[in-house]
């Protein structure tokens, strides 16, 4: 387990720093970023000595490992539309994600672990129309539901509030809709786990054993599926956490995935930076745990690890 | 209880399973048909007219007219044309490249293959729209570079299964059999290994161009896609949204285009997937 823990950390890591290089290299690919900040009519020594304040005049590799190390320090520069400590405003947006993240996920699963069960206990018609109703929420693009959501609770009804953070109410309509895409796959995922623990030995025994079908639903069947449904359940709150630039900015949602949106659009380039180095770190963080909970959740798995 | 009599058989019904296949195949041939006939008629997707502004879906306008009197129905389908031709076009070259990256990086193993898939991790790490706006911040928006950036968010999954077969053909005896008798490793990754990825890989590639046509819609509707006066599914939305309340059939029948062409392509590639499965 030791052993297993220290490389796949290592992993990690690696993938970690290529990740950084791949932002840097990105981030470089719109040239000197000098132009943009000069005021108009400025000096040829103006400009050297900005291009020397920034570093620009290094190697590429030299400039390269100046990013990593601030980086690492959690310095990712200054924002230029806001003039604040880019960090510390990304992270203030991220706390609001991590809710609405949350509620989609804790939706997805309140609807779609029953949903999976019902499908795969019943069979037949039962499953052909939950499979239905999976495929057609895979199709549904979560920015229209969002606007078809809003058309009808907010334009038509009036009952919920359609933008911004102002009250509870309003987290509704945008968790709804970034709760679809999990919800297809948790109940997926829920249905063939759980066709894969039916026809088990042990399952026969409770049967045998005269147990009502509810507990043996409940306690023998569910409980056995369980791991892979966390497994999915804990890669999908890691890119709701990470991808849900275009329902935050649907409905104003003062997200990381809006704030993205609003510095691509006003040339903020050290908050995008910051932003897809956060996202990409908090999905190879929780890859990285739910790879751990595997582990620790299912003894079979160690033992073919050993063999 | 007869609960064990009840017990679903892995595939749904194999009957309805074909059924949602040919719904499929059935539904994509309208689009396209649609996308394809809509060519000859330009003048109507640019065409403006100020006394028919907002108007609601009637004879003349099947589905309305937009701010500036536009038939909404027109540019739909000329969005519809636009986003397919996007999204095939970047799946090809995803796909083309995802193949060959994994292909040498399973036949030739060691350093290059480790860093080949520590890359596409990394690559696969960041989500897709998010990767998709950060290079498009830098590269800016237009046909071409959201046709590369498309493309970029898809070859990793190409990528990764490529290599993994890969692993199991080159210990093939006729690969082994080509190599001893001198044949080049680039000869061998060409006939021997890549045409033996291609089943799998159109499983993946159509299921790809569902994903290329939503991530498309999803830029276009942010802005970063396809810029007016072109049209776009996406962009389409985007203005829909503006107009909610005045005009809600703007962003009605865009999103019921999106919704249908996604799941047609999603049921054929299921059915694909069914018939690779049944082979093995």
């Amino acid at each position: 387990m030791f052993r297993f823990l220290i490389s796949r950390l290592a992993q990690a890591v690696v993938v970690l720093i290529v990740l950084s290089a791949i932002i840097f290299i990105i981030s470089r690919l719109s040239g000197s970023p000098v132009d943009i900040m000069l005021p108009q009519g400025a000096t040829p020594a103006q400009r050297d000595a900005l291009i020397h304040r920034l570093q620009l005049d290094r190697p590429a590799w030299q400039q390269y490992l100046a990013f990593l190390k601030d980086a690492v320090r959690g310095d990712f520069g200054v924002s230029s539309r806001f003039h604040t400590d880019t960090l510390s405003l990304v992270l203030s947006r991220f706390g609001n994600t991590v809710l609405l993240a949350l509620s989609a996920i804790i939706i997805a699963i309140v609807v779609g672990v029953p949903l999976g069960t019902w499908a795969a206990i019943r069979g037949g018609r039962v499953d052909s129309y939950i499979s239905t109703i999976t495929a057609s929420a895979q199709a549904m693009p979560s920015f229209w539901l969002a606007i078809l959501l809003i058309l009808v609770f907010g334009v038509v009804w009036r009952l919920l509030p359609i933008s911004q953070f102002q009250s509870w109410s309003a987290l509704i309509l945008p968790a709804v809709s970034l709760s679809v895409l999990p919800f297809v796959t948790i109940t997926r995922v829920t249905r063939s786990s759980i066709l894969s623990v039916v026809p088990q030995h042990y399952i026969d025994t409770a049967y045998a054993k005269g147990l009502p079908g509810r507990v043996i639903v409940v306690k023998h069947i569910l409980r056995n599926a369980m791991i892979p449904i966390l497994t999915v359940t804990g890669l999908m709150l890691g890119s709701a956490l990470s991808g849900a630039v275009i329902t935050e900015t649907v409905f104003a949602w003062p997200g990381m995935g809006a704030l993205a949106v609003e510095a691509i659009q006003s040339r903020d380039y050290s908050v995008v930076q910051c932003i897809a180095m956060l996202a990409g770190l908090v999905i190879i963080v929780v890859n990285l745990l739910v790879d751990i909970s595997y582990r620790l959740l299912d003894p079979r798995t160690r033992i073919a690890a050993r063999e | 209880m007869a609960l064990r009599a009840q017990v679903a058989t892995e595939p749904a019904l194999p009957r309805r399973r074909h059924v949602r296949f040919w719904f499929g195949i059935g539904m994509l041939a309208i689009l396209v048909c649609a996308a394809l006939l809509s060519l000859p008629f330009n003048s109507a997707v640019y065409g403006q007219d100020i006394t028919a502004r907002l108007v609601g879906p009637s004879v003349g306008h099947l589905f309305g007219t937009d701010s500036l009197g536009r038939d909404v129905l027109a540019r739909t389908i000329a969005g519809l044309r636009i986003s397919l031709e996007i999204s095939l076009v970047s799946v090809l070259i995803g796909c083309g490249c995802g193949l060959l990256i994994g292909a040498i990086s399973g036949y030739y193993g060691g350093v290059l293959d480790a860093l080949l898939m520590r890359v596409t991790d990394a690559v696969l790490a960041v989500p897709v729209v998010l990767l998709a706006i950060s290079v498009i911040a830098v590269v800016g928006g237009g046909l071409v570079n959201l046709i590369a950036v498309i493309a970029l968010t898809q070859w990793m999954l190409y990528a990764r299964t490529a290599r993994g077969e890969t692993l199991v053909i080159k210990r093939e005896p006729y690969v082994i059999a080509a190599r001893s008798l001198g044949a080049k490793d680039s000869h061998i990754i060409v006939t021997h290994v890549l045409p033996q990825l291609l089943p799998t890989t159109l499983v993946l590639a159509t299921l790809g161009v569902s994903e290329a046509v939503l991530l498309e819609a999803g830029l276009s509707f942010l802005g970063l896609g396809i810029q007016p006066p072109d049209p776009s599914l996406g962009s389409l939305l985007a203005e829909g949204q503006q107009y909610i309340v005045r005009a809600p059939w703007l962003a009605i029948f865009p999103g019921v285009v999106i919704f249908l062409v996604v799941l047609a392509i999603n049921s054929c590639g299921d059915g694909f997937r069914t018939v690779l499965d049944r082979k093995r």
